[in-house]
């Protein structure tokens, strides 16, 4: 360990330092509160800014990783994370919960997927999983007193527990085969003919990061814990945690794998279409708007997983820029969700959104511009984001998986469209509780860029995607 | 080198006599006992091989925290080990199946490093440091300096663990009546005392 080592993870040792002394002050105070919120947001912030103008290169003997990839996942996971802080902070002080270590747990979660995003190494990559997971249990599980909340957290525990084991078993496999746990030593062993050992241990590397991107058929565990953890908790963990965990996963299979890639990209596409299947599929029979956006963000992810499998340059950026459009199409959508109560009581059902239109045009408007994105027509966000998936796949000659992965999208159009009609035109059974400002900020903030702000980002998003991806030739 | 021999087979046969015990004891207290005689004579085993550092460690945490912990899981919690036996006979062919191929899988791996050698691709950092080295020096060398960012952030898993069970469990109930040393010895009996004048024939509500 050189002092170059420790300036190349200057944003981990910020958001450590930073999460401990917060613990400090908070374990003092006794309670959390806005400045409290403000304090983490402000070390995410500074985090993020280390990150943008840091040195890249490798630290600790490869187990870290900084390049332009690592960089861009981490702006975006440190942003929705600190998006998160005040959403959830506001949620929980609202029904009474108010903790400080609310904002803490975020800010670790947040350094284990900045881990995750880094890691050059089996064991930063376990590390790093592990840190984010552990975090992401307890947030699931924060409303204690609420039956569901912890039913939540305990099916994400053991389910998570259980991934990690075959996460493990093939990694181990793989140290054991190829001989180390540096990516750039399993590939020189992958060169050639990879031995059987290694791309056994793979398949359940594989299987062990899709269940923690709830790719079908590792996706069970997701609709139940999106239906039971706190709204803003879902918001959060349906955006960051699985962008750093596709951003491992490509590093792990183009870094360590990058010469089997005959190998596993068949897994990846099949992987791929049967979470576009089920998301679409199952998502029809929902009716609560939790466990509906849970399988859209099955169906979601495999489209990000077809960019994937594409592999090279193109691929990696179809899957960067789908990642981060749906990321923001996300966390918009469940800042609405979480702002809306009528009666007293939180509208979770698809029922509970008529008439919404006539008594909160604003959030109607948001939530039918997520719809429509998440859905892919085209002025909106998500548009662009298949569309860059889909021309990926069709360079890499994946024609038919890019067939059947548009009639998903088709089929899925239906939930989308139902939702907005229910909004537009049902009458309403009662009146909408007035939504929080924070909530409201970021939804219509988010909706704005979903139209027609991405119009404009999409000129600096595709060149910064295309850098972090340049390495992945 | 017979010395080692008699160890050996004293120790491997002490072990797997142990590891049955574990199984076939009546008294779930025996088993976990049983299971600490598993651990110190699979330490010993580790010595000959010369990984004294995995022996220690095997004593330290296996023995030391994670039996004495299965112990006390045993004494303070009602479990009714008759109940859970009782299913012995009919899930015996199927444990047997699963026994049966993890057996079989470690031979293979057994056989196959007994004639190819582990793989070696990488010796890894700081391996280089000579034969004379210990074990636990060894590990040391590399463990504050190519692994301190594992190593550091193993701690903050850990610290979530700790905060995480913290937020779920702990309640600050109303009403607890909690001991302040300054706050007892500054009591004088005009603080700690009223005096009241009951009428006789009546009580006094309180």
């Amino acid at each position: 360990m050189t002092l170059a080592d420790l300036n190349l993870v200057r944003p981990e040792l910020i958001l450590a330092v930073g999460a401990l002394l917060l613990l400090l002050v908070g374990a003092f105070r006794g309670k959390g509160g806005p400045v409290f919120d403000l304090a983490a947001m402000l070390v995410l912030a500074v985090a993020g800014a280390a990150a943008v103008t840091g040195d890249q290169g490798r630290a600790f003997a490869g187990g870290v990783v900084v390049d332009n990839l690592s960089t861009f996942a981490k702006v975006a996971i440190y942003a929705a994370s600190a998006l998160a802080i005040p959403l959830g902070g506001g949620w929980l002080r609202a029904r009474g919960d108010d903790k400080f270590e609310f904002a803490i747990l975020v800010l670790l979660a947040a350094l284990g997927m900045g881990m995750m995003v880094s890691a050059g190494d089996l064991i930063s990559l376990y590390i790093g999983i592990e840190l984010h997971s552990l975090a992401l249990y307890v947030l699931a599980a924060f409303r204690r007193d609420d039956a569901k909340s912890s039913e939540a957290g305990l099916k994400y525990f053991v389910l998570g527990a259980l991934s990690s084991g075959l996460l493990l078993y093939g990694a181990s496999l793989i140290y054991g085969f190829a001989g180390s746990t540096h990516f750039d030593v399993i590939a020189a062993s992958v060169q050639g003919q990879a031995h059987t050992g290694v791309l056994f241990g793979l398949i359940f590397l594989i299987s062990g990061l899709a269940f923690k991107v709830s790719a079908a058929p590792f996706h069970m565990w997701t609709p139940d814990v999106y239906e039971g953890a706190p709204t803003p908790v879902v918001g959060f963990f349906a955006g960051a945690p699985k962008l750093a965990a596709m951003v491992l996963l490509a590093r792990a299979l183009s870094e360590g794998f990058g010469a089997a890639i005959g190998q596993w990209q068949q897994v990846i596409v099949v992987i791929a279409l049967l979470s576009v299947f089920v998301g679409a599929f199952a998502g029809l029979a929902q009716k609560n708007l939790k466990r509906l956006w849970a399988y859209s963000s099955i169906a979601n992810i495999g489209y990000a997983l077809l960019g994937l499998a594409a592999g090279g340059e193109s691929g990696m950026q179809a899957m960067l820029m789908f990642m981060v459009l749906y990321l923001i199409d996300v966390t918009g959508f469940f800042a609405c969700l979480s702002a809306l109560r009528r009666d007293g009581k939180p509208m979770e059902t698809i029922d509970d959104m008529a008439g919404l239109f006539r008594e909160r045009p604003g959030l109607a408007l948001a939530i039918t511009a997520f719809s429509l994105s998440a859905l892919g027509l085209p002025p909106f966000s998500g548009f662009f984001a298949k569309f860059f998936v889909f021309k990926a796949a069709l360079g890499a000659g994946l024609v038919w998986p890019a067939v059947l992965g548009l009639v998903g999208s088709v089929v899925a159009a239906f939930y989308y469209l139902r939702l907005i009609k229910v909004m537009w035109f049902d009458p309403a059974p009662g009146a909408v509780e007035k939504p929080p400002a924070t909530a409201m900020a970021i939804a219509l903030t988010a909706a704005l860029f979903a139209f027609p702000v991405v119009l404009i980002a999409l000129a600096w998003l595709e060149p910064l995607a295309l850098a972090a991806s340049a390495a992945f030739g | 080198m017979i010395l080692q021999a008699i160890a050996f087979y004293l120790m491997a046969s002490v072990t797997i006599l142990a590891g049955l015990a574990v199984v076939f004891a009546r008294n779930p207290v025996h088993s976990v006992l049983f299971l600490i005689t598993a651990f110190f004579s699979a330490a010993g085993l580790f010595v000959l091989m010369g990984a004294e550092f995995l022996a220690m460690l095997l004593v330290v945490v296996y023995v030391g925290a994670v039996a004495v912990l299965f112990l006390f899981v045993v004494m303070m919690l009602d479990v009714d080990f008759t109940q859970l036996r009782e299913g012995f006979s009919r899930y015996l062919p199927i444990g047997g199946a699963v026994a049966g191929l993890l057996t079989l899988e470690m031979i293979v791996v057994a056989t196959t490093v007994a004639s190819q050698g582990a793989a070696s691709a990488s010796p890894g950092p700081n391996a280089s440091a000579g034969a004379d080295v210990t074990n636990a020096e060894a590990i040391g060398r590399v463990l504050y300096t190519d692994y301190v960012y594992f190593f550091q952030a193993a701690g903050l898993v850990l610290l979530v663990a700790m905060i995480g069970a913290i937020v779920l469990t702990l309640r600050h109930k109303p009403g607890v009546k909690r001991q302040n040393i300054a706050a007892q010895t500054a009591r004088t009996p005009a603080t700690g005392m009223t005096i009241v004048d009951i009428k006789p024939g009546e009580g006094i509500s309180e």
